[in-house]
C-alpha cells in the first residue's frame, strides 16, 4: 500500500542496475523509460567501464505504452550486443513494461544462442525497493546462468554482502571481509568489484559454502542455492565492524569451514594487537574530549544499523539511544534482527525501530535526552537536525553528501579504525 | 500559441513545437528544413539511456522555498527528492535564508497498481501540510500512476477545501516525451497556472523575471541591473512563492537559456502582457551585447546600456583579444541541449575555435511564438554552418564522432557526460555553471579555461592510455546514423 516517503533512504527495484554495474564487464540493458538510468544512479564512483549514461535503454515512449515495446526491446538487445563489448548483459525491467505486459522473459530468450551471455530480472519499480532488486539480479544470475557443478574447490567460499552503491563502503567492505576469510586459509570468491566480474561468477557453483554477511538482503538467494545446486550456507547477521564483532566473526566463519582452533585464535591475536596498540595510543581523545557523548543513535539499513550499533556498544563503550533501521525490512525478518539489537555486551538492549518515515525519526531524536551532544550516523537528512541538537554528525548511510569514499571501509578490524576516526574527525573540529 | 491554464496538462514540445530528437546532417540544413516546415525527426532502434522529464520538471518546482512536491509513484521516481532535499539546503545556505521545502514519495508498489491507491494519496498530501505548512503543494504522477489511470486532478481538486494554499496537478509521465524539456513547461505551466496572480493595481515595479538554473552570478546581475535601475526576480532556485505570485507585474521576462525559459517567456506575455525579452543568449560578446540591447530596448532603457557596454568593452575586449590569438585554430565538438549548443556554437566562433560538429540533444523547431529559436537564425544570418546532428544524449553517438574527428575539445553541459571524451584522450570542457559564458568577464574565464583545458591533457592522457573503451571497433566502423530511421 502507498504510504508517505518522507526523507526516503531507498530506491526501487530497477536501482539493482548499480548491482550489476558493480559486476565488472556486466552491462545492465533497461527496459524502462529513458530517464530511469540517470535518477537511479548517483555520482559515487559511476563513471567506471560502464556509466548509466551509457546503459542501453528502450526508453519507452507512449506508442510502446499502447502497442508493446516488445519490438523495441529485441532491437534494443540485439544492438547493445554489436555495440558494447560486455561479458554479461542484464535485462532489467522497469515499471511500464510489467503493467502492459511485455513478455520480456520471452525476447530475452530468442537471444539464448548469442555469443554472449544474456540474462534478464524482473526489477518494475513498484515490485519492491533496491534491496529487493538486488536480489532479483543475483537470483537472475542463480536461475539462468549458474549450472549445478559436482566438482568441488577445497576451500572455497561465496562470500555476499550489501547493497553494492547502496552501501558506500561496499568495495572496501567486501575486499576486507575476503581478506578475513583468506586469512583462516580459504579461498575466498566474489562478483563484486575489481577484477571479480563473470570468471568468479563461473566459480559460484565450486564452493564449499555460501557465507552471506548481511541481517536480512540477499538471504532467499541463499536458500535458493542450497535448494539448486546442494551449497550449504552460514548466514552471519552482523556486518562486523571493530575487534569485538571481527573476532566473534572469525571465530564462526572458521568455525563453520572446520579451521584449526588454534588457527583462528592466532590471526585473531594479531589483530587486536594492532587494533588495540592503535586504541591504546587514542584512548585519552576518546575520554578526554568535550563533545562525544556515551549516548548515540544510528539512522541506516538493518546492516549499518545493526554493525555500528554492536561496534560503538561492545568495542567503544557507548550507550544505545533508539536505533532506526530504514531499508523496508521485510517484517518476516524483522524479529530475528530486532533480537540482535538486543544481545549486546552487560546486557544492554537497543531498541530498534523499522521506520521509513523520516519526519517520525526526526521527531524521535529531537525528543529523546542523550544526556549532551547527541552522535548521530546517519544519512544526509540527519545532518541539520543532529545540528539543530548541537550534535555530532556522520554520514555513513545512503543519501550520501558529506563524504567521499573510493575504496575506503567500515568492515573488520581495520574498519573499525577507519569509523573512529571519522567519529572523531567531526570531534576534533568542536570545543565546548 | 494559446495556453490553456484550465487544464493541468501540458502537450508535450513534440507535439506543440515540432521538437525532435534524431537528425545528422549540417546545420544550414537542419536550420532551412525547419524554417520551411520540412524538418522530420527520426527515432532510434537503439538507444542509450538519456533523462527523464520529470527530473526537469520536480526539480525546478522543489528548487521554490518552502513549497512541497508530492511525487506519486514507486521509489524510484521519486529518488529525486534526497538530491533536491540538499539542493534547497545548500542553495539556501549559499544564499543565507532558509527553505523548508520538501519533496516526497508515495512508495507504490504492486498492490497500488492493481486496486489504485488515491485513498492513500490524499491522506498523504494532508498530512505533509500539517506536518509542514508549506506555502504550495504541487502533486506530481509517474508513469506507473499515469498508465494505471490514477485520477491525480479529482484528488487534487477534492483536497482544495482543505487546504488553504495553492494546489496543483502536475502530469510527469516519463514516457510521454523523448524531450526532457518538456518537464521545464510543466514546472512553468503549474506555477503560471496555480500560482502566478494578475498584477495589482496601481503597483509600479522595476523588476525583470530572470529564469535560471542555479543563481550562481546573483550578485553581479543585481549589481548590473542597478545601474539600468531594473531589478531581477530569479526563478525558481530560492524564489519564494509571494516573489512569483508577481511575476506578473515584472517590466519583461528573460532567461539563461531559452530551452529553459521559452514557455514561461511566452505565456506571462500571452496572459499578462509582460515582454519576453526574445534574443540570442548571454554566452560571449555578441550574445551579451545583443540581450543587454533587447532588455534595453524592451524595457525603455537603451542610453544607460549603451553607457555601460562602452565601459566594459574598454576593460575587457584587449584581453579577449589577447587570448584569442593562442585559441585560433583549435578545433571543438560540442554536445549540449539545444538552449545551448547553437549560443556556444556562436561562441567558440568568435573565439576563433573552429566547430567541426555540435550535437544538440534535442531540437526545437520553433518556440511558442512560432519563431525559428533566435541562436539558430544569428548563425544563418552569419554564415556560420558545420556538420550537426540531434543526439538525445546518446553517448555511442559522440564517441563516433570524437573518434573520427579527433577534436582538441569536447565541449558539454550533461552529468556523466565529459568523462568519456577524455577517456577517448579529448580534453573536455564541462560547461555546466550556465553562467559560465555569461558576459564579458565570464567570456574571458571561459576562453581562459580552454587554453588551460587544452594546454595540460596529462590527467585525459593518463586515464585514457589505460582504460578501455566499450563500444565495439564494429561501431567505431558505422555512421553516426546507423540505428536512426524513420520516426513512426
Amino acid at each position: 500500500m502507498a504510504k508517505l516517503l518522507d526523507k526516503q533512504r531507498y530506491k526501487c527495484a530497477l536501482g539493482a542496475m548499480q548491482s550489476v554495474q558493480a559486476i565488472e564487464r556486466a552491462l545492465p540493458v533497461l527496459h524502462s523509460g529513458p530517464g530511469c538510468a540517470q535518477k537511479l544512479s548517483d555520482t559515487n564512483g559511476s563513471s567506471g567501464y560502464f556509466s548509466p549514461n551509457i546503459f542501453p535503454c528502450t526508453s519507452i515512449n507512449e506508442k510502446d505504452v499502447v502497442f508493446g515495446g516488445v519490438k523495441k526491446l529485441h532491437s534494443t538487445i540485439d544492438n547493445a550486443l554489436k555495440v558494447v563489448d560486455a561479458d554479461l548483459y542484464v535485462v532489467l525491467t522497469g515499471c511500464i513494461p510489467e503493467i502492459v505486459g511485455d513478455d520480456t522473459g520471452e525476447v530475452v530468450s530468442e537471444f539464448a544462442d548469442s555469443d554472449k551471455p544474456v540474462i534478464y530480472a524482473p526489477t518494475a519499480g513498484f515490485k519492491g525497493n533496491n534491496y529487493k532488486g538486488h536480489e532479483q539480479v543475483v537470483d537472475a544470475i542463480i536461475d539462468q546462468y549458474l549450472k549445478k557443478s559436482d566438482e568441488k574447490e577445497k576451500g572455497l567460499v561465496n562470500i555476499w554482502a550489501d547493497v553494492p552503491y547502496q552501501d558506500l563502503f561496499w568495495l572496501g567492505n567486501i575486499r576486507e571481509l575476503e581478506k578475513l576469510v583468506a586469512s583462516l586459509g580459504l579461498t575466498p570468491n566474489t562478483i563484486f568489484g575489481y577484477k571479480r566480474g563473470i570468471k568468479n561468477i563461473d566459480k559460484i557453483t565450486k564452493a564449499e559454502f555460501n557465507l552471506l554477511v548481511s541481517p536480512w538482503v540477499g538471504l532467499g538467494s541463499m536458500k535458493k542455492m542450497e535448494k539448486k545446486f546442494n551449497i550449504p550456507f552460514l548466514h552471519y547477521k552482523t556486518l562486523p565492524i571493530g575487534a569485538t564483532e571481527t573476532s566473534k566473526f572469525l571465530r564462526e566463519v572458521g568455525k563453520f569451514a572446520g579451521v584449526d582452533n588454534e588457527k583462528i585464535e592466532s590471526v585473531i591475536k594479531e589483530n587486536e594487537d594492532y587494533y588495540y596498540y592503535l586504541i591504546e595510543r587514542y584512548a585519552d581523545l576518546f575520554l578526554e574530549n568535550r563533545v562525544i557523548n556515551k549516548q548515540f543513535t544510528v539512522v541506516a539499513d538493518a546492516q549499518y544499523a545493526l554493525g555500528i550499533t554492536k561496534f560503538l556498544v561492545n568495542d567503544l563503550g557507548l550507550i544505545p539511544a533508539k536505533q532506526f533501521v530504514v531499508d523496508d525490512t521485510p517484517s518476516k525478518y524483522r524479529e530475528d534482527i530486532k533480537k540482535e539489537f538486543e544481545n549486546l555486551n552487560f546486557n544492554i538492549k537497543a531498541e530498534a525501530s523499522f521506520e521509513t518515515d523520516g519526519y517520525k525519526i526526526h521527531e524521535e531524536i529531537k525528543n529523546h535526552d542523550y544526556h549532551g551532544y547527541p552522535l548521530v550516523l546517519g544519512g544526509y537528512y540527519e545532518k541539520e537536525v543532529t545540528e539543530s541538537l548541537k550534535g555530532n554528525f556522520i554520514n555513513i548511510s545512503w543519501p550520501v553528501q558529506d563524504k567521499v569514499v573510493l575504496d575506503s571501509h567500515y568492515a573488520g578490524y581495520s574498519g573499525g579504525i577507519r569509523l573512529i576516526e571519522d567519529i572523531y574527525t567531526v570531534a576534533v573540529q568542536r570545543f565546548n | 500559441m494559446p495556453f490553456n491554464f484550465n487544464n493541468s496538462n501540458v502537450a508535450t514540445r513534440e507535439n506543440r513545437i515540432g521538437s525532435i530528437t534524431g537528425y545528422v546532417g549540417t546545420l544550414k540544413d537542419l536550420a532551412e528544413k525547419s524554417q520551411c516546415g520540412t524538418l522530420k525527426g527520426c527515432s532510434r532502434c537503439f538507444s542509450q539511456s538519456s533523462t527523464c522529464l520529470s527530473t526537469c520538471g520536480l526539480s525546478q518546482l522543489a528548487a521554490i522555498r518552502d513549497v512541497a512536491v508530492i511525487h506519486h509513484g514507486p521509489a524510484g521516481c521519486s529518488v529525486a527528492s534526497s538530491g533536491s532535499y540538499y539542493m534547497s539546503r545548500v542553495m539556501a545556505k549559499k544564499r543565507g535564508v532558509t527553505s523548508s521545502t520538501v519533496y516526497v514519495g508515495t512508495d507504490m508498489n504492486e498492490n497500488d497498481t492493481i486496486f489504485g491507491s488515491t485513498k492513500q494519496l490524499r491522506e498523504i498530501i494532508l498530512e505533509v501540510n500539517k506536518r509542514y505548512s508549506p506555502k504550495a503543494i504541487f502533486v506530481s504522477s509517474s508513469c506507473a500512476t499515469g498508465i494505471i489511470g490514477e485520477d491525480i486532478d479529482s484528488i487534487v481538486d477534492d483536497v482544495k477545501s482543505e487546504i488553504d494554499v495553492p494546489i496543483v496537478a502536475v502530469h510527469c509521465e516519463g514516457f510521454k516525451s523523448r524531450i526532457w524539456a518538456t518537464g521545464f513547461d510543466i514546472s512553468d505551466h503549474a506555477v503560471v497556472s496555480s500560482i502566478v496572480q494578475p498584477p495589482r493595481e496601481g503597483v509600479k515595479s522595476n523588476k525583470i523575471n530572470f529564469k535560471n538554473f542555479f543563481e550562481s552570478a546573483r550578485p553581479e546581475i543585481i549589481e548590473m541591473f542597478k545601474k539600468f535601475d531594473l531589478e531581477p526576480v530569479f526563478l525558481y532556485c530560492n524564489s519564494t512563492v509571494e516573489e512569483l505570485s508577481h511575476l506578473s507585474e515584472s517590466l519583461a521576462t528573460t532567461c539563461i537559456c531559452g530551452t529553459l525559459g521559452n514557455y514561461i517567456g511566452n505565456a506571462l506575455e500571452e496572459k499578462y502582457n509582460v515582454p519576453y525579452v526574445r534574443s540570442i543568449n548571454q554566452c560571449g560578446i555578441v550574445g551579451f551585447e545583443t540581450w543587454l540591447r533587447e532588455i534595453g530596448k524592451v524595457t525603455g532603457r537603451s542610453d544607460k546600456i549603451e553607457k555601460y557596454i562602452e565601459e566594459q568593452r574598454a576593460i575587457y575586449l584587449p584581453q579577449i583579444e589577447e587570448v584569442k590569438k593562442e585559441l585560433q585554430g583549435h578545433t571543438a565538438v560540442l554536445g549540449m541541449g539545444p538552449g545551448y549548443t547553437f549560443e556556444v556554437s556562436r561562441v567558440l566562433d568568435e573565439l576563433g575555435i573552429k566547430v567541426v560538429w555540435a550535437l544538440a540533444w534535442h531540437y526545437d523547431k520553433k518556440y511558442e511564438n512560432g519563431d525559428v529559436p533566435p541562436s539558430m537564425k544569428y548563425l544563418l544570418d552569419n554564415d556560420i554552418d558545420f556538420e550537426a546532428s540531434v543526439a538525445d544524449q546518446q553517448n555511442y553517438e559522440v564517441m563516433n564522432i570524437l573518434k573520427k574527428y579527433n577534436p582538441d575539445m569536447y565541449l558539454s553541459r550533461h552529468p556523466g557526460s565529459t568523462v568519456w571524451a577524455i577517456k577517448n584522450g579529448t580534453p573536455a570542457i564541462y560547461v555546466a555553471d550556465e553562467y559560465m559564458i555569461f558576459g564579458y568577464k565570464h567570456t574571458l574565464e571561459f576562453a581562459r579555461s580552454i587554453l588551460d583545458a587544452i594546454n595540460n591533457r596529462s590527467f585525459e592522457e593518463n586515464l585514457a592510455k589505460r582504460t578501455k573503451l566499450p563500444y565495439t571497433d564494429w561501431w567505431y566502423k558505422q555512421n553516426v546514423d546507423a540505428f536512426l530511421e524513420e520516426a513512426n
